[in-house]
C-alpha cells in the first residue's frame, strides 16, 4: 500500500489565558450560602476550574471566561444571583471579516489538531458575503470509496504547480516532448508571505519547520536563509522589485520561486528558467482594479507557469471603491482561461481572505488549483488580530516571545485540522481528488442561483441592499 | 390508525405474540411550568431603596410580577419573566409610572443577549418555552416573535399574505390539520396523522430515554409519530409501537427483523441534513453501558455510522432494500430520509420509483447530536430551496399525488411548517423545537462528555434524572397544541379548510427581499 499523507500532531496548550465567550457574573452579596450551591453541580466543573485559575494566577491579565453557557446554574440558583454574560474581550477579537468565532475555532484547532465538532444545528446567518454565499454539494449515493469514514485515507489532496502540456506526443511509449517541471505538494495549501503589518522575523524559522513537517511550501522573503538545507524543498523565495537576489546554490535546491508582476515579468521568468530550468516560477499578481485582467492576460502567455493572485486580508479587491470578493474574481479568471482553452496548462494560486478550511475548498471549487494563506497561522499563535502591530508597540499576544516548538506545534496542528476538514468536505461531495475539484462549480451551490431558481421566479426581482 | 383486529391479518405471528398492549395518552393541555427555579426573562424589574413597601405595585400589575406573600412585610423577588416590559407603559397598570416613590425601573435583561443565536433567537426560545408551559399561543402583550428567527434568509424572510377579510369565513373546528402518509394507493394501510408533523429521529445515545419516551407519548396524544433514530429500539417504547417510526440507518445499530416488525413506518436514513454525506457519529463518552447494550457495540468507543449504505450503489439497490423491509413487515409504510444536494429532486423521484411512501428531505441547517461545524454550515442546501425543487419535479413527473413529501432541517415554528407546506411539502419533521420545549438553550454541548447539561440529550443517569416523562410529555403536548392553534389560525386567515389545501400555494407567500410583483399562477 502506498504511503499515506499524514501530519503528525500533538496537543499544544495555549500560553495565554483562554478568552472564552461566556462568563458568569456573580452578585455575591446576596448569596444565601446554600449547602447545595449550584456551583458544585456545574457539569463542566467550571467554578472549580475558576478557583484554580485564580489561585494559580501570578499576574492578573484576564478574568476567567470559560463557561460553556448552559444557563443551568443561572436558572437554578436559590437566590437568582448568577447572570450569564458575553466576555467583552471575546467580542473585541478580530474584525468584521475575521469574526470572534473564527478566531476561537482557529485557536481550538491549533491546540488540538481536531475537527471542531458540536451538538445542535447550525447557529449562524442564513448566508452572507463572499464564501458564505455558497454551499458545497454532497452526493447521496456516489462515494469516493465504499468504506465510509474509514475510506477517507483514499482521498488524495495532492496538487501540482507548474505548466502542464496540453497534450502528449508519444513515440514508442516515450514522450517526444520535454516535460516541464512540476512541483507536487500533498495539500492544496501554501503559506504566503506575512503581510508587512504582521512581519515578525522570529516566525520565519517556525514557518520553515512547519512547511517541512507538513510537506507544503512556504513563500519567504529572498533575504531569508533557512536553518536546514533540506528545507529548501519547502521554501519558495519571493523576488520582489527591491529584493536582493538569492544565491544560486540556494536556488538550485528549491522547486518554486515567486516573482512580482511587472512589465518585464516574462523576461524575468526566462532569466530564471535559463539558469534553473528545474524551478517553477509563479507570478504574483495583486488583485487591484486591473488585477483580474492582468491575470487573464498572463495566463495566455506561453512562458507563464503559475499565477498567484492575491486579494487583501479580507478577500477584497485592492484599491477600488466597490471591491469585488476573491471568490468572484477567481471565477472570472478561471472562466476566462477555460474559454480560451488554456486553463489546464497553467496553475492558479489564490490568496487573501482565506480564514477557514471551508474557504480552502470553496476557493478551489471557484477555480484555484491551490490556496495561499498566512493570517490563520498567526491566529494559531493566539494572535487576536488586534491590528496594533507597530514597531515599538508591545504585542498583546506576546508573539515575539513564543517558543519554537510551541509555534511549530500550533501551526502544524492547524494545518492538520484544515486537511482533515478538506477531506470531510470532499468525502461528502464524493470527490476523490483535489485536482479534480478545481473549478468544479457543479460541486457547489451559489446563493444567487438558488435564490433566483427558488424565489426569483415566484416573487420578482431581488431588492438590492 | 390500524385497528387491533386488522393487525391480526397483516402482522406476522411472532410480532403478534410479542406485541404489548398499546398505551393511550390523553390530549389534554395542562400547565407545565419550567423545571428551573429562575426563568430567563426578557425584562428585569429593579426596586430601589426608595421603596416604602406600600404595595401599590402588587395591586397595579396585571401580570403578577410583584409578589408579597400574605403576612410578609417585604416583597419577594419579582417574577421578571412575567413582565411585559415597556409595552405596559401604554396601559394604566404600569408599575414604574404608578409607584408613588418612583422606586421601580424596568430594563431589558442583559442576559437576553446571551441567549439564542441567529436561527433560534432568544425571543423564539422564550416563546417556545411559554407555549410548552401553557399549551397556548404566547399572549400578544409579551411581544414575542414566535414566527421566525433572525437568520436573514429562507423562512425568516417569507411571510404569508393574509387577505382582509378572509375569502371564506370558517370556524376553527372546521379546519382539518391532518395529512395522509400513504398516497401510493398500494395495499399498505392508509395512515393519517392529526397534525402535519411528526418527531424526528433521535437515537437513544444522542438523547435520554426520558426524552425519547416523552416524544413518543406526545406522538400518541396527537396521533402522530416519533422516530427511534438509529440507536436501537428501547423496550420501554413498546407500549407506543403504533406511533413509532424505526430507523434503518447505515450503522444498522440495534436493527433486527423483530424491531422492524413492530412499527407502522420504517425509515431508511441515507443522510442527515446537519452532516450530509458524513454519516452518524456518537462520541465515545456517550457510549455508556446502556447505549452499548442497545446498539450491540463495545462500551466507550466512538460509534460511526458509515456513509452511505454499503449495499446501496443505485436506486435499484435502494429498491432492493425497500423490498426486503416490505417483506419483513407487511403492513409498514416506507419513509426515505435524504439530505439536500443539488440533485435532491432526482433522488426524490428515484426514491419514489423504488417504492417509498414518504420522501423525507432534511435540509442543511437541521439539528444533530454531534456534527463537524464545517458540515453544519457548508454542506448541502437549506431546506427552503429544496422543497420547491422537489415538489415541482414530482409534479412534472406526474407523481406528486402518489408520494408524501416531508421537509425537515431548520423547521422551528408552526409558521415554518405552514411556509414549508405552502412551498410544496405535505408536512414536516421537527426535532430541535421539541428539545427547546423540554428546556434546551441550544448551548451546543450535546456531543461529548456527559452530554447535555440540561438533562435532555444525555445518557448520564444523574443528568437524565433532571426531567421526568410526565413533565416532558406534557411540555410536548402543550407545544403541539399551541402549534396546532397557530396553524389553524393561519388557515382561517387564508380561508383554507385543510392543511392539504395549503400545499404548494406559493402565491399565498411573499418574500421580504423581493419586489413581489409577479402575478400569481394558480
Amino acid at each position: 500500500m502506498p504511503e499515506k499523507y499524514h501530519i503528525q500532531t500533538r496537543p499544544v496548550p495555549p500560553r495565554r489565558p483562554r478568552i472564552g465567550k461566556h462568563g458568569v457574573v456573580d452578585w455575591r452579596e446576596d448569596c444565601a450560602r446554600c449547602h447545595n450551591c449550584v456551583k458544585k453541580a456545574c457539569v463542566y466543573d467550571r467554578y472549580k476550574l475558576e478557583e484554580e485559575y485564580i489561585r494559580n494566577l501570578s499576574v492578573v491579565e484576564a478574568l476567567y471566561f470559560d463557561c460553556l453557557g448552559c444557563f443551568s446554574c443561572v436558572q437554578d440558583c436559590t437566590k437568582g444571583i448568577l447572570c450569564l454574560t458575553i466576555n467583552p474581550e471575546y467580542e473585541k477579537l478580530g474584525n468584521r471579516y475575521w469574526k470572534p468565532d473564527i478566531i476561537k475555532t482557529t485557536w481550538l484547532q491549533a491546540e488540538t489538531a481536531k475537527i471542531p465538532v458540536s451538538g445542535a444545528g447550525y447557529r449562524g446567518p442564513f448566508s452572507g458575503q463572499g464564501f458564505d454565499a455558497m454551499w458545497t454539494d454532497m452526493s447521496e449515493i456516489v462515494r469516493p470509496t465504499r468504506d465510509g469514514i474509514h475510506g477517507r485515507e483514499y482521498i488524495s489532496t495532492s496538487v501540482d504547480i507548474g505548466r502542464k502540456l496540453p497534450f502528449l506526443a508519444l513515440d514508442g511509449g516515450e514522450s517526444e516532448m520535454a516535460l516541464p517541471p512540476l512541483v507536487s505538494i500533498p495539500m492544496p495549501l501554501i503559506v504566503d508571505l506575512s503581510s508587512p503589518a504582521h512581519t515578525l522575523p522570529k516566525l520565519d524559522p517556525i514557518v520553515e519547520q512547519v512547511a517541512a513537517n507538513t510537506g507544503i511550501i512556504a513563500i519567504m522573503d529572498s533575504r531569508y536563509r533557512p536553518a536546514k538545507a533540506e528545507h529548501l524543498q519547502n521554501i519558495a523565495f519571493y523576488l520582489g522589485p527591491d529584493s536582493p537576489p538569492v544565491p544560486d546554490d540556494l536556488l538550485r535546491e528549491t522547486r518554486l520561486v515567486e516573482i512580482a508582476d511587472d512589465p518585464t515579468v516574462v523576461e524575468c521568468v526566462k532569466a530564471i528558467k535559463k539558469t534553473h530550468p528545474q524551478i517553477v516560477v509563479a507570478i504574483r499578481v495583486d488583485l487591484t482594479a486591473t488585477g483580474v485582467n492582468r491575470a487573464i492576460e498572463l495566463g495566455g502567455l506561453p512562458e507563464v507557469e503559475a499565477i498567484h493572485i492575491v486579494a487583501d486580508a479580507n478577500g477584497n479587491e485592492l484599491t477600488t471603491h466597490k471591491p469585488r470578493f476573491l471568490k468572484d474574481m477567481l471565477r472570472q479568471i478561471h472562466t476566462a482561461l477555460v474559454e480560451k482553452g488554456i486553463r489546464d496548462e497553467i496553475t492558479l494560486m489564490a490568496g487573501g481572505g482565506i480564514a477557514l478550511p471551508e474557504h480552502l475548498a470553496k476557493a478551489i471549487i471557484c477555480g484555484a488549483d491551490l490556496v495561499t494563506f498566512n493570517l490563520p497561522l498567526l491566529v494559531a499563535l493566539e494572535c487576536h488580530l488586534c491590528d496594533s502591530c507597530r514597531p515599538g508597540t508591545p504585542c498583546p499576544a506576546k508573539l515575539e516571545k513564543i517558543d519554537f516548538n510551541y509555534g511549530v506545534g500550533r501551526m502544524t496542528n492547524l494545518i492538520a485540522a484544515w486537511h482533515d476538514q478538506l477531506i470531510e468536505l470532499m468525502g461528502a461531495m464524493g470527490m476523490r481528488e483535489a485536482r479534480r475539484l478545481r473549478g468544479d462549480v457543479g460541486r457547489a451551490m451559489f446563493f444567487e442561483n438558488l435564490e433566483e431558481d427558488t424565489f426569483g421566479k415566484l416573487y420578482g426581482k431581488r431588492k438590492t441592499a | 390508525m390500524v385497528k387491533e383486529k386488522q393487525l391480526e391479518d397483516i402482522l406476522p405471528e411472532n410480532t403478534l405474540k410479542t406485541r404489548v398492549p398499546q398505551e393511550q395518552v390523553p390530549r389534554v393541555v395542562k400547565p407545565a411550568p419550567s423545571r428551573y427555579r429562575n426563568e430567563i426573562a426578557k425584562y428585569i424589574v429593579h426596586r430601589s431603596l426608595d421603596c416604602d413597601l406600600c404595595g401599590q405595585c402588587v395591586e397595579v400589575c396585571a401580570y403578577g410580577v410583584h409578589v408579597r406573600q400574605p403576612g410578609f412585610k417585604y416583597f419577594g423577588e419579582p417574577k421578571h419573566h412575567l413582565c411585559i416590559g415597556p409595552n405596559c407603559e401604554r396601559t394604566d397598570r404600569y408599575c414604574v409610572a404608578q409607584c408613588p416613590r418612583g422606586a421601580l425601573q424596568i430594563q431589558e435583561n442583559p442576559m437576553f443577549k446571551v441567549l439564542g443565536d441567529f436561527r433560534w433567537t432568544a425571543d423564539l426560545i422564550l416563546a417556545t418555552w411559554k407555549m410548552a408551559e401553557t399549551g397556548d399561543v404566547p399572549p400578544e402583550a409579551y411581544d414575542f416573535n414566535y414566527e421566525c428567527g433572525n437568520s436573514g434568509g429562507g423562512f425568516d424572510r417569507l411571510r404569508f399574505k393574509f387577505p382582509k377579510p378572509p375569502p371564506v369565513k370558517l370556524r376553527a373546528d372546521e379546519i382539518d390539520t391532518s395529512i395522509q402518509l400513504n398516497k401510493r394507493g398500494d395495499d399498505r394501510p392508509k395512515i393519517k396523522i392529526d397534525v402535519p408533523w411528526y418527531g424526528g429521529g433521535m437515537s437513544f445515545g444522542s438523547v435520554s430515554n426520558v426524552t425519547q419516551l416523552s416524544k413518543a407519548r406526545a406522538a400518541v396524544a396527537f396521533n402522530t409519530f416519533t422516530c427511534t433514530g438509529e440507536g436501537g429500539y428501547m423496550e420501554r417504547m413498546r407500549p407506543y409501537d403504533d406511533h413509532v417510526i424505526t430507523q434503518v440507518a447505515t450503522g444498522l445499530f440495534g436493527v433486527r427483523e423483530e424491531t422492524i416488525q413492530r412499527v407502522p413506518i420504517i425509515e431508511f436514513k441515507y443522510a442527515q441534513g446537519a452532516k450530509p454525506g458524513l454519516g452518524g457519529h456518537l462520541l465515545g463518552d456517550k457510549n455508556t453501558p446502556a447505549v452499548a447494550r442497545m446498539r450491540e457495540a463495545v462500551l466507550g468507543i466512538s460509534l460511526f455510522s458509515p456513509f452511505p449504505f454499503h449495499s446501496v450503489y443505485s436506486i435499484e439497490d435502494h429498491a432492493k432494500h425497500i423490498e426486503w423491509v416490505k417483506h419483513v413487515n407487511r403492513r409498514a409504510l416506507i419513509a426515505t430520509k435524504v439530505s439536500t444536494p443539488t440533485d435532491v429532486d432526482m433522488v426524490a423521484v428515484g426514491s419514489y420509483s423504488a417504492g417509498t411512501h414518504i420522501v423525507h428531505i432534511d435540509g442543511g441547517y437541521g439539528g444533530t447530536g454531534a456534527a463537524p461545524d464545517i458540515a453544519k454550515k457548508n454542506i448541502a442546501m437549506p431546506i427552503e430551496y429544496a422543497i420547491g425543487k422537489v415538489h415541482n419535479f414530482l409534479l412534472a413527473e406526474g407523481v406528486r399525488d402518489k408520494v408524501t413529501l416531508i421537509a425537515s432541517g431548520g423547521i422551528r415554528t408552526a409558521h415554518d411548517i405552514a411556509k414549508a407546506i405552502a412551498l410544496g411539502a405535505d408536512g414536516a419533521v421537527i426535532g430541535t423545537s421539541e428539545l427547546v420545549a423540554l428546556g434546551c438553550v441550544r448551548c451546543s454541548r450535546c456531543e461529548s462528555g456527559r452530554g447535555c447539561p440540561r438533562g435532555i440529550a444525555t445518557t448520564d443517569p444523574e443528568l437524565s434524572a433532571k426531567m421526568n416523562v410526565e413533565w416532558g410529555t406534557q411540555r410536548l403536548i402543550n407545544l403541539y397544541s399551541a402549534w396546532q392553534k397557530i396553524l389553524v389560525g393561519i388557515l382561517l386567515r387564508l380561508g383554507l379548510r385543510s392543511v392539504a389545501e395549503l400545499r404548494g400555494r406559493t402565491d399565498l407567500l411573499m418574500h421580504l427581499d423581493y419586489t413581489n410583483d409577479v402575478p400569481a399562477k394558480l
